[in-house]
């Protein structure tokens, strides 16, 4: 029965399922099992990246694209969903009104983006979207009238949202529902065949797949999910910014998380991003302890300084690169195959 | 088993691994199994930079000339020992009078034959133990195939062994000592090309037409 | 700077940049103003083309784009800022032969630092990843992340003053025109640079293989010459190249922060792929460009500025897809 509901696509794993089972029940609970707001923020965040990495791991793990852009629809998401609502009269239509618009822009932007893809190659294609991210956030800075510039935009919700709990549940409910879909989609004979273009373009060609089509669609889809985790991200922040959605840093923390968590298993966004919203948030107290410990030994407290997190992150994720392209979830898998 | 010293054709069907062979030998592909003897070295598992420098000149299908370089930069590309020799140079203009004319200029303006003239110059610029010709005269007009041939003919009497493959009967018969012959990436049968010319039974056999039928 | 398969140079590009210094001539109206922003164009120009010119032979000869280059110039900027605090009694000096007493060290230690960085990078981060383009782009990634962590910790999170020599501060006055000293000595440097560099590929068998092996690298190695020492060659020259430039674009900016290079790499990526992956005179012609579109701009109207250069991408793409000397790979 779970297996259905998770689309056939099991763990595979008992470690690897001990750990998403934890997962899912700490965050389903976690209002009440970690009161406070510091933690519930963390917990919604989670939500919101496991999403977010999930989508960008369709298109890296699933379809082979290493795209830049991603933050960008992150980022329509979020403007749509605050600028409707800081607009509009504050409602559940306006919501509605502001997250359709943003998909929309973002089926139309993806749609372009997908058609290029074929034409270039895959280092061109990466260029590009480097720079099309980055006239996107110079975009967002300058038309400071629409979106707020600099400082974002910060806006009321509906009554129903203003109450930390149900806001918490409405993004996790989201969440796991449009992970679940996303689930599905990678099972599905689509998924399939985007496996079969990601291991060899040309016979999936040759095979009557118009791997430009299957490529545009995984980039529209994965483009759409982004951007409802942004209207998600904006709901619960209740504030909408530059930094907080198209910062190249968020760009890379989505590359660390697909790659250290696994790509092309979906589940690696759970545990990648998990991982590294902790450490984001706890990880910094304890290097600070460490640092402070090894204080008089040459180097070491700058290595393991709080603010140098990411140093460790980063080579976390050149290793895996090399060695554990499948991440954690493929050695985990690997490991119970003995 | 190539001969030295003589013009080995390498003849065979569309597809029967003729060109991979050539691109073995040099190491631009690798082999899977077996192994390459060359003079007493086994070079399979060698770089082809390597192997070049043991004396093997490769000419390929697609001519490989540097299209943004002169003509005279290309064969001072393939001239490693030092600038090409004087008498080479006059023998490499009086086989192939273009070279001359377009000394100075990129050679991404030389028409297809005169490209490859200019691929074959690059081969023979210095002297070379090994020479492999994949497909020369394919696409050329028939008086620049007469040209080459007397050019090669040329070449055999310096103490060169050549490879080539080829589709052309014409160029092959009058250019050939030995033959081999490949299907599906095996040699079939090897022998003198004189004898192989004469059995018109043994061409259908080998090649499914007679060589005649080739050109 | 190999044209494709055309008879003569290809003059249109340069046309095209004499074209838009002329329309910025028109638009900005005051010759004087034209002017300074015209050197500040062409110096900011030439210090890109420096920074970008290894990346894009090195993208041409072995198809491995680093996206960690912005870490060669980060690493260089931040080698001359400690170089010349270490010298800045010589940096203060009014002489011109002390100051370069400080200058000179400061740019060769970048370029050797970043040089030495560029050796160690491609042996170790990027040769194991040769033609797995995906893995690429991921690994170079992330060791830039890396580096730039560790440049924290070796220089701190702060911003790092990188003073200009007391004699190139300031600028010389013509009648109403101010030229900023520094930059006219960042075009000279750049124009040197760019002279050696043709002189270097067209004159020289290193040269010439460089050429052969951007349009062929299979054939020159069928030809007996080892490429791969040839790549590593022209990879530790490109890195050392941007720690060069990094130094100077830091002392342009007068100050260093971790992320440079960072901010740097899109602008060097609009200017190659304009100039056409591969070609150094594309990148020459492509820095330009984008180096007077930048300021001519900024003055007329800032607000769209810094979108500018990615505009001008686009417009150059959909005239010539391939950039403006494409190359012609077999």
């Amino acid at each position: 029965m779970i297996s259905k509901f998770l689309s056939g696509d099991g763990p595979r794993s008992r470690i690897l399922a001990g750990m998403l089972a934890a997962i899912f029940v700490a965050l389903a609970l976690a209002p009440f099992l970690f009161p406070g707001t510091r933690p519930l923020d963390v917990a919604a965040r989670i939500c919101v990246f496991v999403l977010l990495v999930a989508s960008y791991d369709l298109l890296l793990g699933y379809t082979g694209i290493v795209s830049f852009a991603h933050t960008m629809f992150f980022g329509i998401g979020g403007y749509g969903v605050a600028i409707a609502l800081s607009k509009l009269d504050v409602g559940w239509s306006a919501i509605a009104l502001g997250a359709a618009a943003a998909v929309a822009v973002s089926l139309v932007l993806s749609f372009l983006i997908g058609l290029f893809s074929l034409r270039v190659k895959a280092i061109f294609f990466a260029m590009i979207t480097l720079a099309v991210a980055s006239f996107f956030a110079i975009l967002a800075s300058q038309l400071s009238d629409i979106t707020g510039g600099e400082d974002g935009i910060t806006f009321k919700v509906p009554e129903l949202l203003r109450s930390r709990n149900a806001a918490y549940y409405m993004v996790f409910g989201m969440a796991l529902a449009l992970f679940l879909a996303l689930l599905r989609a990678v099972n599905s004979p689509f998924g399939r065949v985007l496996l079969a273009i990601r291991e060899n373009d040309f016979r999936a060609e040759a095979l009557g797949y118009r791997t430009v089509i299957y490529r545009t669609l995984a980039n529209c889809l994965a483009a759409v999910v982004a951007t409802l985790a942004g209207a998600l991200y904006a709901l619960w922040l209740r504030y909408t910014g530059p930094n907080t959605t198209l910062d190249f840093g968020i760009m890379i923390d989505i590359l660390l998380m697909v790659v250290i968590g696994g790509m092309g298993t979906m589940y690696g966004a759970v545990i990648g991003a998990t991982i590294f919203v902790i450490a984001q948030n706890y990880l910094q107290d304890a290097m600070k302890a460490f640092s402070e410990a090894m204080k008089g030994v040459p180097l070491l407290p700058d290595l393991f300084h709080p603010d140098r997190w990411l140093l460790w992150l980063g080579v976390l994720f050149v290793l895996s690169v090399y060695y554990f392209p499948h991440g954690i979830v493929g050695q985990l898998r690997a490991r119970s195959k003995r | 088993m190539v001969p030295r010293g003589e013009l080995t054709m390498l003849l065979g069907r569309n597809g029967a691994g003729k060109t991979t062979a050539l691109r073995t030998i040099i190491a631009l592909w690798r082999a899977s199994a077996g192994s390459i003897r060359f003079e007493s070295n086994d070079i399979a598992s060698w770089q082809t930079p390597t192997i070049a420098d043991l004396g093997i000149a490769y000419v390929p299908e697609s001519m490989g000339i540097f299209a943004g370089l002169t003509v005279r930069e290309n064969l001072m590309l393939a001239a490693r020992r030092g600038p090409p020799d004087e008498a080479r140079l006059d023998w490499i203009f009086r086989f192939f009078p273009p070279m001359k004319k377009f000394w100075h200029l990129p050679a991404g303006l030389l028409s297809g034959g005169q490209k490859q003239m200019l691929s074959i110059s690059r081969a023979i610029v210095e002297p070379r133990k090994l020479v492999l010709i994949d497909e020369p005269t394919k696409g050329l007009a028939p008086a620049i195939i007469n040209n080459l041939i007397e050019a090669l003919g040329e070449l055999k009497k310096t103490d060169t062994t050549i490879l080539m493959v080829e589709q052309n009967f014409h160029a092959a018969r009058s250019l050939g000592d030995s033959v081999a012959v490949m299907d599906a990436g095996r040699i079939v049968h090897s022998g003198r090309m004189a004898d192989l010319a004469a059995d018109d039974a043994l061409q259908n056999r080998l090649l499914g037409l007679s060589l005649e039928a080739h050109q | 700077m190999t044209p494709a398969v055309v008879p003569r140079t290809d003059w249109i590009p340069p046309a095209l940049l004499l074209a838009i210094a002329l329309g910025g001539l028109a638009l900005i109206g005051n010759p004087s103003t034209w002017v300074t922003l015209s050197v500040a164009g062409l110096a900011m120009g030439l210090l890109i083309f420096i920074m970008s010119s290894g990346l894009t032979l090195v993208f041409g000869l072995m198809d491995v784009m680093n996206f960690a280059h912005g870490l060669f110039i980060a690493v260089g900027a931040y080698v001359a800022a400690s170089v010349m605090k270490f010298l800045s009694a010589s940096v203060d000096s009014e002489s011109f032969l002390v100051n370069l007493g400080a200058l000179a060290p400061a740019m060769l230690a970048a370029a050797a630092v970043a040089g030495l960085l560029g050796l160690f990078f491609e042996r170790v981060i990027i040769r194991p990843v040769y033609g797995q383009h995906l893995k690429q782009i991921l690994i170079t990634t992330g060791g830039m992340i890396v580096a730039e962590q560790l440049i924290h910790v070796l220089w701190g999170p702060d911003l790092l003053p990188l003073p200009r020599p007391a004699t190139l501060r300031g600028s010389f006055l013509i009648g109403d025109m101010a030229i900023e000293k520094f930059r006219l000595v960042a075009v000279v440097l750049g124009l040197a640079i760019f002279a050696a560099m043709l002189l270097l590929l067209n004159r020289t068998k290193i040269g010439l293989l460089i050429r052969a092996g951007v349009e062929n690298k299979e054939m020159v190695e069928a030809m007996g010459y080892r490429v791969r020492r040839l790549f590593v060659a022209v990879f530790v020259a490109g890195s050392a190249l941007a720690g060069l430039g990094g130094a100077l674009w830091g002392m342009y900016q007068e100050s260093v922060t971790v992320a440079i290079g960072a901010n740097m790499m899109v602008l060097i990526f609009i200017v190659i792929i304009i100039g056409g992956l591969g070609s150094v005179g594309g990148c020459f012609v492509g820095a330009l460009l984008v180096g007077l579109v930048a300021n001519y701009v900024g003055y007329l109207s800032p607000k769209i500025a810094l979108g500018s250069n990615i505009l001008l991408m686009v417009i150059v793409l959909l005239w010539r897809p391939q950039g403006l000397y494409p190359m012609n790979k077999q």
